[in-house]
């Protein structure tokens, strides 16, 4: 009790009077403070330290998801987050055998400079001193451009619901599977090494440790054999082309508002990294998100009506991919200490200039709502973890029939569930019909063509063939309609997104041919629930 | 008092260096004065002297904009008085944005 009264005497003290200089650390009592984490709380560099370290490992242990052994893909942007985070990992792996992080990483990063208005040169450059912080890691690392979107499979949008993952089955297995592939691995790279050597559980930690040096030069140049796919490269090094640059310009040109702009962006990077973890046969990716960032993203997607998928925006796990989960280890650190360690322990970090670079506050959604955090935060500095806790305890009931839902159910550009299936008193329905009047240039016939499929197929099964195949017939040539046919694949906030877009076609094929194929299928489906009245699939093709 | 203070300045990094025209650090001089200059009147000094464009987004009324993190000698600013901290010669002074994109 005596104690509680005191530490309460201390932080009232604290907050009133100024923090002083010499001030010591509140954690040892000895050293000089140097950086203040919550009001009231100063640090010495020492005990910042191990309160950083132990956060990051704490994070990883109470949360149980990463598998010993199991291949770990960091999205490294080279920003001072996902750095921090790649520091971390390094020093996690670096420990003590009984202390040790025992998952394998690598590196991912994806090269936006196309969009961000540099040249070859610049990017050349960064990439460059990114490059030699990966190497310094001795993680693989994969390099992807931008412009690869465009070789990106169809499957990339297509749920792996159907194939369950190897981390579904019990933890002994997995473990057992990858000390298996690793003995392979092994054998492959280093004849010498008996089996015997690796049962021993000492001597096949510095094996993996070894095994990671030498994989990273084979994984650079895997890298360059592997991820080219276009045959033409104009400065012999990128793979891609310098049209493809031009069209990821165009195709972001075309996009009307900074908000969409970095909607996008996300979007795309996202396929791009889970394609090189599917690829690579990674499992987990890390994303380097802070608490603060959380924050804004929390309180910018609500703005952006992503309201249905904050849970998976923001949580620590995020399984919207079915096959890969998406880890943010970073989530309980404040972009302020991230600084700070970064500063004090001289964590390398890369600038590269993003979308919204010099932009002015109001220039996004994304902008205007990190100006106010951050406003808020210096009058009122419990204001990022208020908004984080309420991240935390933000839940999809849904996460777990995951599995089960038909993958038309997912929006086609950001992969989460639907919120468009809502009854019609929503306000979605509401906001679909005043669009729908008040849209000048989409032909009548269209809301029309709706009202009366519906009506008829109310009523008899002979009428539907009729109207249907006249609807269907109606939904292809005009330009407009094949907007909304697009439109109806993509959640309410994905929807925003692409009506911010001057034309689809500048899409990536990928997008396009899957929600060709989306939508023949649910006019497939439609079809066979007119036409059939058992729900069976196998007489189906019949027809 | 009529101390010339020489001050080390560091942008760090999170592209607070862009508004400095890339310069990720400098030594610069201060003119003297009567009285002993402190960090407000320092960042007066540099909107008006290194500052080459959008100083919005550097400052904000007689601070810093929110988001950018000020280190005095390597310490957080907060702990040394902030505004009021009256510099001393050959102080290290860096500033660091946080903010996405810088």
């Amino acid at each position: 009790m005596c104690q509680v009264e005191e530490d309460y005497k201390d932080e009232a003290l604290q907050r009133t009077a100024a923090l002083s200089v010499g001030q010591k650390c509140m954690k040892c009592k000895e050293g000089c403070a140097v950086v203040v984490i919550r009001v009231g709380d100063a640090f010495c560099k020492s005990c910042f330290r191990d309160y950083f370290v132990h956060k990051f490992r704490a994070m990883l242990g109470k949360t149980r998801l990463i598998f010993p052994g199991e291949k770990v893909l960091l999205a490294l942007s080279g920003g001072s987050t996902s750095s921090s985070m790649l520091c971390q990992v390094q020093e996690g792996l670096s420990r003590e055998a009984s202390k040790k992080l025992r998952f394998s990483p690598g590196i991912v990063h994806i090269d936006e400079g196309a969009v961000c208005g540099r040249s070859a040169e610049e990017r050349q450059e960064t990439l460059m001193q990114l490059e030699a912080i990966f190497q310094a890691s001795g993680f693989p690392y994969h390099i992807v451009y931008l412009e690869e979107v465009f070789k990106l499979p169809n499957s990339i949008l297509q749920s792996v619901s159907s194939s369950p993952t190897s981390h579904g089955q019990n933890y002994k297995e997995a473990v057992d599977d990858f000390l298996q592939k690793q003995r392979e691995a092994l054998i492959d790279v280093e004849q010498r090494l008996t089996v015997e050597d690796e049962r021993n559980v000492t001597h096949s930690e510095q094996i993996e440790a070894k095994f990671d040096q030498l994989s990273t030069s084979t994984a650079v140049s895997e890298e360059n054999s592997a991820t080219i796919l276009s045959e033409t490269s104009p400065s012999g090094k990128w793979p891609f082309t310098l049209e493809q640059t031009e069209a990821v310009k165009e195709l972001f040109s075309s996009v009307k508002t900074l908000t969409a702009k970095e909607e996008l962006l996300q979007t795309l990077r996202h396929h791009l990294i889970l394609h090189t973890a599917r690829n690579k046969e990674y499992s987990k990716i890390m994303m380097g998100d802070s608490c603060t960032r959380l924050a804004v993203k929390l309180l910018t997607n609500i703005s952006l009506g992503r309201g249905a998928s904050l849970a998976v925006d923001t949580g620590f796990s995020d399984n919207r991919y079915g096959d890969i989960m998406i880890l943010r280890p970073m989530r309980e650190y404040s972009s302020k200490e991230i600084a700070f360690y970064n500063k004090l322990f001289e964590v390398p970090t890369v600038f590269t200039p993003a979308l919204d670079t010099k932009a002015s506050d109001k220039a996004s959604i994304h902008r205007l709502t990190e100006s106010f955090v951050n406003k808020l935060q210096t009058d009122f500095p419990s204001t990022v973890s208020t908004v984080y806790r309420t991240s935390e305890k933000l839940n999809t009931a849904c996460s777990d029939i995951n599995s089960g839902v038909e993958q038309t159910d997912k929006c086609l550009l950001c992969l989460c569930i639907m919120d468009t299936k809502v009854e019609e008193a929503s306000a979605f329905q509401a906001t679909l019909i005043s669009e729908k009047l008040s849209c000048k240039q989409s032909p009548d016939q269209m809301p029309v063509n709706k009202v009366s499929e519906q009506s008829c197929c109310d009523n008899q099964a002979e009428e539907k063939g009729k109207c249907c195949s006249t609807n269907s017939g109606a939904c292809h040539p005009p330009v407009s309609n094949t907007t909304t046919d697009f439109l109806t694949l993509l959640c309410y906030s994905c929807r925003l997104t692409v009506k911010d877009m001057v034309s689809l076609s500048l899409l990536p094929q990928y997008v396009l041919s899957e929600a060709e194929r989306r939508k023949r299928r649910a006019q497939v489906r439609e079809q066979i629930q007119e036409f059939l009245l058992p729900p069976e699939d196998e007489s189906d093709e019949n027809y | 008092l009529n101390t010339v203070y020489g001050l080390h300045l560091g942008y760090f990094t999170g592209g607070a260096e862009l508004l400095f025209n890339g310069t990720k650090e400098q030594h610069v001089k201060l003119p003297s004065q009567s009285e002993q200059w402190d960090v407000r009147q320092l960042l007066v000094w540099i909107k008006t002297n290194l500052l080459k464009e959008r100083p919005e987004l550097f400052i904000q009324g007689d601070t810093v904009r929110p988001g950018i993190l000020v280190l005095i000698n390597e310490a957080d600013w907060e702990l040394m008085g902030q505004l009021d901290y009256k510099l001393e010669d050959r102080d290290n002074i860096v500033f660091i944005s946080t903010l996405h994109g810088g």
